[in-house]
């Protein structure tokens, strides 16, 4: 997929995606397939039986008792019923087409390697990559490509994972912790790895990527399957519509040809959208892959859109990064200077990032430069959880730096105590959403370090805009309540979970999902894995382990947190896009009446022509334009069907006015101007 | 269109939004078993009827179960009236010694009233007995309606509930309706239908002398004309008041005489007349309230009811426009309005009403399931006799018949919901439930039952000469009209007649018989089924993302999903129908 953002742009435009669609919208044709598309198989059904009547005209002609009147129009009919059927399935081979395309470039990733085999009595054995079976253990080194999906079990390694995500820079994988998961395919740039494997031949990560691009286990989705009922329904009432026409006719002494009654059973039943409803959802979940995102079935494309609170992990969605040091405030008659030195000093030890941090700033602010240090035979004391504190053993000064309570407790050790200013300063810092860090020497507090968390730029109008659709952002941290609120203040989220357990991750998605919400989150680690099952929308990261990204029902190939909002839009813009042209789909029959109903009964009673709005010029060119119409709509909204309508972010009311507004009235009344243009056209090539 | 129509038509509206809320609010108390002021007198009364026929009222039933009980209480007294038709002659109360009905209008009969139709294809004051008119048609004007309103009622408590199996207690939905509901009202309005002059009595038939007798001509048996001399006129009798406050209040239609509500012992004065419209809409409007306060949304109950008003203005108003407008065609007949005469096409109406109150009635009679009628429709002009077609067309949910009115309008809501709704970005969810597959389905069912038996049988009847058209008063597209009203009549349920078609032969007693029960049970399962789906499952909360079913652009939503699914299926009938006769008439033709 290392062609991928050229695949973004190439789409109609694409000689070789477009040429696979025509054929396919050809081989599409067998009953077989089309059976599935209730609606589309009518219409395949109606051109047969025109084409029949068509050869049935021929045979009675050249026996010489055919009807008097020309076979022009019979023919014309039967080739634009062709048409409507081959436009259709044109459609739906265009959205796969991409599919195809990229699931050819990752075929080409899946070729067979050899792998090294650790046998249990320590021998390593040749083996190829298609037979390696669960729990093998491999050893793969720089350079070779790592032969199965698996997880790290013994080393570091920099692995080049540009096949699966497209993204160049290597990326870091190692035993334990989150980051232990490994992709088949994917190649060790450095070091040696041991891999445990976790898939079975055919069933691997790229298997099932190249499936899901392909569309080869593509199952409609429940919305799809309620919204075929629907189309099948109606596809119904126009039959017995169109049936129990002919006896009324008859009553009515105007029988009608068996041309005219299958154009207007065409035109009315819903061929619009039973035409673009599967390149609706294909182009809808071919969207997400473009942004690196599978999603494992439809289904969680569309409940994407359904969701109604979102559960943001606060570290690296709505903040950046991690907590960095921004202000060194010094205890009452300690000169900011020598704060922030002896800040440094005591950090140098803490390998955290909030530790990094700190000597940063002390050398971006103050110029403080790191000390040569081991001349005075230093004792480092570094960061634990356990003790919150790290520090520094130097020429007998004891230099620490920590949580308030650590370093409190620290020094009432020593029999001291934190001055009230200091205290002062630590609840302020704490109210304002910061985390408060002291340092001391030699049991005196020299002041306070404030660390902050940045909020990410654009994320309160984005919350702002999801607020404004419906959706509810919850904001999961590991922080202490006072500091996530008011980091929740500052981002503009709905809500917290605060010193947030993976059990009370779990237990605020159940609670939610008990008020009938559908609740969407990431993931990456092996203790989210529970809740990313239980989440209506769970995205693992790709760097996950293997745990979460079984769990979830989507995996985001890069790994960015915030792109969860970008799924929920993608999967309200696919639900948006079936709706509208389902509305403009149903709109359009009004027209349709209004072309061919006058010219059905134009011969028996002229007195019908006040119908003829439109002033179509014929009986026979007001048919055939309504079904010219009828089949090159199809055609012209395909772009949209694979773009998808134009999303806003914005309130259910506003959205249904503006797209009601465009597709439903605009469903009225464009036919009424395209039929007309037709008919111009036609009655001027004299084809009717 | 005078001054003084636009006016009565403006009051009426007027008054059904007066009472809108104070019935709604009642029969939600009703119905949920809140207090009502009646609790003192009827409650003894409900326990005694509960403990007569072993009803355990507290106990819930599925839908299933709702739709067996409802099928079943139907049938049985479904047969009672067929025989009570059938051994009329036996029984008491006949002192006009009428004969048994004959088995094809009494199947026809028993089915038009079991289901709230009230078709008559026959002349009641000749051919019903007093007992038949009391125990069997009258208790049908209640049951029916009873039933009509208890299935509306477990819809709205599947669409309300959260996760639940049962949509309640048929048993005591029905037996409520009538308790609390039908009898206090009737009971009052009939001594007001009494105090206007309508009859109730159970007198023999009363002859009167003409004081100009006259000459007429009959065909006899052999073939031969007699001119005979009239010189008495049969004046017919009975307990008309009891029976004329459930044929409105219960949107039932079916009159004591063959005139209905033209006849000055069934509709003797204006007020009475006012009081008949205002009682077909009365409970239908009321539950849309009621909807609104069961689901906790009283803004879609007004929503819908707006939908509902918006779609009966239409109507009303083309009636209105179309009748005073009169006849083009030079007919010699002085149609202007004048302190005299109400002008425009008189023909058919009564003159005690005149133009607004008949277009009125005809249009809120085809609203509502209710089929009474003040005029004659078939007399009316092609457009005027249209709407009240194109109202039953669309499913009789403009108000619609008590209860069967809101349930019908809620399978709309339901697809207007669906199709538009995924155009918010979400799955389509009507109050916090999701519109799933089988939701879909069972609402598409119902309106192909609709569509089947409105369409498919007229179809049969227009290309058979011999039982088919052969029943037609008149040739060409009014003929046609005459015949896809029928249908249209018996499958919504509605009863009222175009007139002008002999539909008391075996053909028209059967097919419509046939209408009529798959306009009515065929088509209310899969809404019951609905309802039990809905009740299942999980509410999700209102958020601003939610599909909004309280705004103006839910009532216009709605009012376009009612009239396209209309317009889409019977439009092309419809062009070789009134339309064409319209055009024909325009241009100087008529039948």
């Amino acid at each position: 997929m290392a062609a991928q953002s050229k695949a973004k742009t190439a789409s109609l435009s694409d000689p070789s995606i477009v040429g696979r669609a025509v054929l396919d919208s050809f081989r599409k044709l067998s009953p077989r397939l089309m059976a599935k598309n209730p609606v589309m198989f009518v219409v395949e059904i109606g051109a047969v039986i025109t084409t029949a009547e068509l050869a049935h005209d021929f045979w009675d002609r050249s026996r010489g008792i055919g009807p008097a009147t020309g076979i022009g129009f019979g023919l014309q009919i039967s080739l634009w019923l062709w048409f409507t059927v081959l436009f259709a399935n044109f459609a739906e081979a265009m959205a796969e087409g991409r599919g195809k395309a990229q699931a050819d470039t990752l075929r080409k990733a899946r070729s067979e390697t050899t792998a090294h085999v650790i046998r249990a009595n320590g021998a390593i054995e040749e083996v190829s990559s298609s037979k390696l079976r669960l729990n093998d253990i491999v050893v793969v080194s720089a350079g070779e490509f790592i032969p199965g999906d698996g997880d790290v079990i013994e080393g570091v390694a920099s692995v080049d994972e540009s096949a699966i995500t497209g993204e160049s820079a290597p990326v870091i994988r190692e035993s334990g912790g989150d980051r232990s998961a490994v992709t088949g395919g994917t190649r060790v740039l450095s070091d040696q790895i041991k891999i445990c494997i976790k898939s079975n031949p055919g069933e691997t990560f790229l298997d099932r990527m190249i499936k899901l691009v392909e569309g080869a286990s593509r199952q409609k989705t429940p919305n799809e399957i309620a919204l075929n009922i629907l189309l099948a329904g109606l596809t119904i009432i126009f039959l017995l519509a169109v049936v129990t026409l002919e006896p009324f006719a008859i009553y009515s002494g105007a029988p009608q040809t068996l041309f005219v009654l299958v154009s207007l059973l065409v035109c009315l039943i819903p061929t619009t959208i039973g035409g673009l409803l599967s390149a609706i959802g294909i182009a809808g979940m071919d969207r997400l892959i473009q942004r690196n995102v599978l999603a494992m079935s439809g289904r969680a494309v569309e409940a994407a859109g359904d969701v109604d609170t979102l559960l943001l992990d606060k570290t690296g969605t709505i903040t950046l990064g991690n907590r960095q040091a921004t202000v060194f405030t010094p205890a009452p008659g300690v000169d900011e200077k020598h704060l922030a030195l002896t800040a440094q000093l005591a950090s140098l030890a803490d390998e955290t990032p909030e530790g990094r941090s700190i000597v940063v700033l002390a050398k971006e602010r103050y110029g403080l430069r790191g000390i040569e240090l081991s001349a005075q035979s230093p004792l480092f004391i570094p960061f634990s959880a356990h003790t919150r504190m790290s520090g520094v053993d130097l020429d007998g000064e004891e230099i620490r730096k920590g949580a308030p309570d650590a370093i409190k407790r620290y020094i009432q050790e020593r029999g001291n105590k934190i001055s009230s200013e200091v205290e002062e300063i630590v609840k302020s810092i704490a109210n304002s959403g910061g985390t408060p860090l002291l340092v001391a020497r030699n049991r005196i507090v020299l002041g306070v370090i404030h660390l902050e968390d940045i909020v990410k730029g654009g994320m309160k109008e984005r919350f702002e805009h999801l607020r404004a659709m419906g959706i509810r952002t919850m904001m999961i941290t590991g922080d202490n309540p006072l500091t996530a609120a008011a980091i929740a203040k500052q981002a503009g989220v709905d809500g917290f979970l605060a010193e947030a357990k993976p059990e009370e991750k779990m237990a605020l998605i159940k609670s939610e999902q008990a008020k009938g919400k559908l609740v969407a989150m990431t993931g990456d680690g092996t203790n989210d894995a529970p809740a990313l099952a239980q989440a209506d929308v769970g995205v693992a990261m790709n760097t996950g382990t293997q745990a979460a990204k079984e769990a979830g029902n989507m995996i985001d190939l890069d790994s960015n947190p915030t792109k969860l909002i970008e799924i929920v839009e993608i999967g309200k813009q696919l639900l948006i896009t079936r709706g509208a042209l389902t509305t403009f789909s149903v709109a359009n029959d009004v027209a349709k009446y209004f072309a061919i109903i006058p010219a059905m009964f134009a011969a028996a009673f002229p007195q019908l022509g006040v119908l003829n709005v439109m002033r179509l010029h014929t009986p026979q060119s007001a048919v055939l334009s309504a079904v010219i119409f009828n089949a090159l709509i199809i055609v012209a909204l395909i772009p949209l069907a694979l773009r998808g309508v134009r999303y806003r972010a914005a309130g259910a009311e506003a959205l249904l006015r503006r797209n009601l507004l465009i597709y439903g009235l605009g469903g009225i009344v464009s036919p009424f101007v395209g039929i007309k243009i037709i008919d111009i056209l036609i009655t001027s090539l004299h084809w009717a | 269109m005078t001054a003084n129509g636009w006016f009565q038509i403006a009051v009426f509206l007027l008054v059904i939004l007066a009472i809108t809320k104070p019935l709604g609010v009642f029969m939600t108390n009703v119905f949920t078993r809140k207090k009502t002021f009646l609790d003192t007198v009827l409650r003894p009364l409900e326990r005694l009827v509960y403990r007569l026929t072993g009803v355990d009222e507290t106990r819930e039933m599925s839908w299933i179960e709702y739709g067996a009980a409802m099928l079943l209480f139907s049938l049985v007294s479904m047969l009672l009236l067929y025989l009570i038709e059938r051994t009329q002659q036996w029984l008491p109360f006949n002192p006009q010694k009428l004969g048994a009905v004959a088995q094809d209008l009494a199947f026809n009969t028993a089915a038009s009233f079991t289901t709230n139709t009230n078709w008559q294809a026959y002349t009641p004051e000749t051919t019903m007995s007093y007992l038949t008119q009391m125990a069997g048609l009258a208790y049908h004007n209640f049951a029916s309606a009873a039933v009509g309103i208890a299935l509306a009622i477990a819809v709205i408590r599947g669409i309300s509930s959260r996760e639940m199996k049962t949509i309640g207690n048929f048993w005591v939905d029905v037996t409520r309706s009538f308790l609390w509901v039908l009898l206090p009202a009737c009971l009052l309005v009939s001594l007001v239908f009494v105090s206007q002059g309508v009859v109730q009595n159970l007198r023999p038939y009363d002859t009167a002398q003409l004081i100009n007798p006259y000459q007429t001509q009959a065909t006899g048996a052999d073939g031969k004309t007699t001119t005979q001399t009239v010189a008495q006129q049969t004046i017919a009798q009975g307990p008309v008041a009891s029976q004329e406050a459930i044929k409105e209040l219960g949107t039932n239609g079916g009159g004591f005489f063959n005139a209905n509500s033209a006849h000055p012992f069934e509709n003797p004065t204006p007020f009475s007349n006012f009081l008949q419209v205002v009682l077909i809409f009365a409970i239908p409007s009321g539950l849309t309230y009621t909807l609104g306060r069961m689901t906790g949304s009283p803004k879609h109950g007004w929503a819908v009811w707006s939908a509902m008003t918006v779609l009966f203005l239409a109507g009303v108003l083309t009636v209105f426009w179309a009748e005073a407008r009169g006849n083009p065609l030079p007919a010699g007949v002085d149609q202007t309005p004048s302190s005299l005469q109400a002008g425009g096409n008189m023909e058919g109406k009564e003159v005690r009403f005149g133009i607004a109150n008949s277009a009125l009635f005809a249009t809120v009679t085809t609203d509502a399931s209710c089929g009474a009628v003040n005029g004659m429709h078939d007399s009316f002009t092609p457009l005027g006799g249209m709407v009240p077609l194109v109202n039953i067309m669309l499913g009789e949910v403009v108000f619609g018949g008590v209860g069967s009115g809101l349930y019908g309008m809620l399978v709309f809501v339901i697809l207007a919901v669906f199709i538009a709704g995924l155009m918010v970005g979400r799955t389509p969810e009507y109050l916090g439930k999701k519109i799933e597959a089988f939701d879909v389905k069972m609402a598409m069912l119902s309106v192909l039952v609709f569509s089947l038996a409105t369409l498919a049988l007229p179809a049969i009847a227009a290309v058979s000469p011999r039982f088919g058209t052969s029943s037609i008063s008149n040739p060409g597209a009014h003929g046609l009209s005459q015949i896809l009203y029928a249908y249209v009549s018996a499958t919504g349920n509605n009863g009222s007649a175009f007139n002008g078609i002999n539909s008391n032969t075996f053909w028209y007693n059967t097919t419509l018989a046939i209408s009529m029960l798959m306009g009515r049970f065929l088509a209310v399962i899969p809404i019951l089924a609905i309802a039990g789906n809905l009740a299942r499952k999980k509410i999700s909360p209102p958020s601003l993302g939610a599909f909004p079913v309280t705004t103006p652009l839910f009532t216009m939503l709605l009012v376009s999903t009612v009239v396209v699914v209309g317009a889409l299926t019977f439009f092309p009938v419809l062009s070789l129908g009134p339309i064409l006769e319209q055009v024909l008439m325009t241009a100087g033709r008529s039948f």
